[in-house]
């Protein structure tokens, strides 16, 4: 379909080449079973969910999903889990979702868990042409069994390979029709690695413009790596865990604490 | 007698320097954004993105795109950044924040921690936890002194060697627990000592229940 004219697959015009109708028409001709997918977002924060529909509605299977995590029940991943698409996870933390652990404890789905520094580096390794690197990260833990270790300046480390996936999936707060991107406070996450990790990425945006309304100087994704764009409506973003204090809370720096997640 | 979460997070507010970058993780820990010294500058750190934490908002502000590490929505502040998870993870490897508070499940006495998985459970994953004690140049825990077990019985978490899984190994500085707080030389062969003790709790009371082998030095 990249060779395909503008107009059979959704794009409006030459100057627009990237620009694709909608997620079906952004992933015509590209999706297959048994590939490798990268799927930004952190929770529900900055997940692509309107191209993960789309895989879904493809019916591929078979998939391997590169993604922080695993969505909840009937939310991002939490669809293609449902439907049983997914073959593999490569995750850090897989949090409250009812059907991966079914599908876990039922052998029926492959996990393999990465401490999530380590996955945001095998993905930006793969993303910059650099198929391994050493990390003091898990080392003497489960994590490094089987895996080469070496000492650097007296400190332990173990060896972890790059990661490059058929397409990523990206979702950004601004893009422009060239594939330039900003995202937007957190929901930046895993999605500039992403972008960069992949044959073919293609971005979900918020708001879709023109080259030159984004200032060049705060783009976080340059256009090289991004193949194909979207437009997508906000619609109303899923909260995973809702948390508030009272407008008459005297503690103000109460519980904004983190997690390890 | 024994301490609360609450006086266990106020002892480990103590260990905060003005300056200091911090990562909190869930639990107790997040209790110690609290028990920040008035005046004292800490930036909090959130693995997914973000540095300068600011409390939760008021109902109705909540924004989809600003959560923190535990997917809480959270606020920024006037010192606040954004970055990508692998920025937020060469700070937390490269050794640029000065503190990590994170619960655990077993300790052991030269610094291995376990807190990631039980075996025959659903593992759930490490998160950035294994990042956060590889990288972090000092590590505290707090947590409960003992395990209570369904049947009743308790079991031991500071011991002479983990027997659970390790989140990493020789990375524990510091453990508050209800019962006290004890030093870790965790690089060298000095091995743990006991230095306070909660209040109202003796030594004994400690001694019962600790598996690990330790020395006394009471400030």
């Amino acid at each position: 379909m990249l060779n395909g004219s503008a107009e059979a697959d959704g794009r409006k015009d030459g100057s627009m080449r990237k620009v694709f109708k909608g997620p079906t028409e952004a992933l015509a001709g590209l999706l297959r079973d048994d590939m490798m997918i990268m799927c930004g977002g952190f929770g529900l924060c900055g997940i692509p969910d309107e191209l993960i529909d789309a895989v879904q509605a493809s019916g591929v299977k078979g998939l391997t999903i590169v993604s922080n995590n695993a969505g909840i029940d009937g939310v991002g991943l939490g669809k293609l889990l449902e439907t049983r698409q997914v073959a593999k996870m490569i995750s850090s933390y897989v949090g409250e979702n009812k059907e991966f652990a079914r599908q876990y404890l039922g052998g029926e789905l492959e996990i393999e868990f990465n401490p999530q520094g380590t996955l945001a580096e095998r993905i930006r390794a793969g993303g910059a042409g650099i198929p391994a690197f050493f990390t003091k990260t898990g080392f003497g833990t489960k994590v490094a069994e089987g895996k080469e270790t070496r000492q650097f300046d007296g400190e332990d480390y173990v060896m972890e390979r790059g990661l490059f996936a058929d397409i990523a999936l990206v979702h950004a707060h601004t893009g422009d029709t060239e594939g330039n991107l900003r995202y937007r406070m957190t929901a930046r996450n895993f999605n500039p690695m992403m972008a960069t990790a992949a044959k073919v990425t293609i971005a979900q945006v918020e708001n879709l413009v023109q080259p030159g309304e984004i200032d060049p100087d705060t783009i976080h994704t340059p256009g090289i790596f991004v193949k194909r764009i979207i437009a997508v409506n906000t619609g109303e973003k899923r909260i995973e865990q809702r948390t508030t204090r009272k407008r008459n809370d005297a503690t103000p720096a109460a519980a904004a604490g983190g997690g390890t997640h | 007698m024994a301490w609360t979460r609450e006086q266990m997070a106020a002892r480990a507010a103590k260990e905060l320097e003005d300056g200091f970058y911090v990562n909190l993780g869930i639990g107790i820990p997040t209790l110690v954004s609290n028990y920040i010294p008035e005046g004292m500058s800490v930036q909090l750190q959130s693995e997914n993105g973000m540095l300068g934490m600011g409390p939760f908002p008021y109902e109705g502000e909540e924004d989809p795109d600003l959560i923190n590490a535990g997917k809480q929505t959270i606020t920024a502040l006037p010192t606040t950044s954004y970055f990508s998870s692998s920025d937020s993870f060469g700070m937390i490897r490269g050794g640029h924040i000065n503190l990590s508070i994170l619960g655990a499940m077993q300790v052991a006495q030269n610094g291995d921690l376990a807190n990631w998985m039980i075996p025959g459970k659903m593992v759930k994953g490490m998160g950035g936890a294994m990042d956060l004690v590889a990288g972090v140049k000092r590590v505290v825990v707090v947590m409960e002194h003992v395990a209570k077990n369904k049947d009743g019985t308790e079991s031991a978490k500071l011991l002479k060697e983990c027997d659970l899984p390790l989140t990493g190994t020789h990375v524990v500085d510091l453990v508050i627990t209800d019962l006290g707080v004890f030093t870790i030389d965790k690089k060298g062969d000095g091995g743990m000592t006991l230095i306070e003790l909660a209040d109202g709790v003796s030594e004994e009371d400690i001694r019962a229940k600790t598996e690990g082998d330790y020395t006394v030095a009471l400030k």
